[in-house]
């Protein structure tokens, strides 16, 4: 019950964009069509569930003070927690040049589709600020991490295809020519922002 | 000499990170609820910007390309570090208030655009100046909508309780709750981004 609990939350209370604004960047420039922004979703919700529970086991057993009391216990004094930033990077970059080799191998169809988004989720702000939340939030267990993961990706696939099916429509609409493009992509992000703020009552 | 001082001045309006080249954004809404958090995040990316620029101009001869996105996140992220340190040490309460965000320097699009962008190709001197340039283009939207985002939404600038002082309250104005939420600093850089390209006609979109 707990884990459906996060993975609503972060959906829909915690929206990475709503809430957030994580991943504003390529959510304002990949969001033209439909199409191409469905294809950045799902690598994003792809490379966040696998790089946050991999950050999370990487803080708890060797990144958090006292953390390397596994390995000895005169290691109890060690804080390493200054360095995550730079782990966390390395490792999602990392993990995002193997995703990219093996989606490469196994199914050309789709690393055709996902194309030059691939490498350039390793600086989506989303992916590292799931990593950063994590270590925040203080989760109990890896099954906790990942019903969050799981849930922020969704979240942010729900909020790129959502504003592109809007722009989509847009085009065929009289927009004063001072906002058309991105000012007019910014009010109405924040309109939907404000919908989704609805669900902010909810308690689960 | 005028070189530089056009690598300087054009991100700030011309060219700004944020409501021309759509950069940098994630960090830009969330720290700017209050004028003083504004301010501090706008002078760390100020400082890693430009830092990071010099670095990496410096080392374009020598990053094989293939694994310059690598060289570059190293580099950055080694400046974030040491900015986080600095903000924990001195500014505790404000380094608290950005909490994520610091550490989102990082992998926020402006540093990453210019450093692919410009410093990669230019002499470390221009770079400099193109980084100062760039984050302060950054800076000046944030401390726009951080004084409009606590005037209205807090009625106080620095903590300073502005409307407080001048007797509003008394004669029936209310804070106005919504401005510090999320949503209404999307809204607030859309109504920027309006004004800004009503001036000048040259930055509008056609589609």
């Amino acid at each position: 019950m707990e884990y459906i609990n996060i993975f609503i939350k972060s959906i829909f209370i915690d929206n990475m964009i709503f809430a957030f604004f994580l991943g504003m960047c390529s959510y304002l420039a990949v969001s033209k069509t439909v199409k191409t922004s469905a294809g950045l979703g799902i690598a994003v919700t792809f490379v966040l569930l696998i790089t946050v529970p991999v950050n999370y086991l990487l803080n708890k057993y060797i990144l958090q003070p006292g953390a390397m009391t596994w390995i000895s216990p005169s290691m109890a004094n060690v804080d390493l927690s200054f360095l995550s930033l730079i782990m966390f990077i390395a490792v999602i970059a990392a993990i995002v040049q193997i995703v990219e080799m093996v989606v490469e191998k196994i199914s050309p169809a789709l690393y055709n589709s996902l194309g030059i988004f691939l490498p350039l989720i390793a600086v989506n702000c989303a992916v590292m600020g799931g990593s950063l939340f994590m270590q925040q939030r203080d989760y109990s267990n890896v099954g906790e991490v990942i019903s969050f993961s799981l849930g922020s990706g969704i979240g942010w696939f729900l909020a790129i295809v959502g504003i592109a099916a809007i722009r989509e429509k847009l085009r065929y609409s009289h927009i004063p020519p001072a906002l058309k493009g991105v000012g007019i992509t910014f009010i109405i992000t924040g309109l939907m922002g404000l919908a989704f703020m609805s669900f902010m009552g909810i308690k689960l | 000499m005028s070189k530089f001082s056009e690598v300087f001045t054009t991100p700030l309006a011309k060219n700004n990170p944020i409501t021309v080249q759509v950069l940098g954004i994630c960090s830009c809404l969330a720290v700017t609820a209050q004028l003083k958090p504004a301010v501090v995040m706008a002078i760390s990316v100020i400082v890693v910007v430009a830092l990071s620029n010099l670095i990496i101009s410096l080392l374009r001869n020598t990053i094989p390309p293939r694994i310059r996105i690598i060289v570059q996140l190293v580099v950055v992220s080694t400046l974030v570090i040491l900015v986080n340190q600095v903000l924990q040490a001195f500014v505790y309460d404000v380094s608290k208030q950005l909490s994520v965000y610091v550490g989102l320097i990082i992998t926020n699009c402006i540093v990453m655009g210019r450093l692919e962008a410009f410093a990669m190709s230019r002499k470390p001197l221009e770079s400099v100046m193109d980084g100062i340039g760039n984050g302060m283009g950054y800076g000046i939207i944030l401390v726009i909508l951080g004084f409009f985002r606590e005037l209205f939404g807090s009625g106080t600038l620095w903590g300073f309780p502005v409307m407080e002082k001048l007797g509003l309250y008394n004669i029936g104005y209310e804070n106005n709750g919504l401005v510090i939420m999320a949503p209404m600093a999307l809204i607030l850089v859309g109504v920027i981004i309006w004004i800004q390209r009503t001036k000048d006609k040259d930055l509008q979109e056609n589609n």
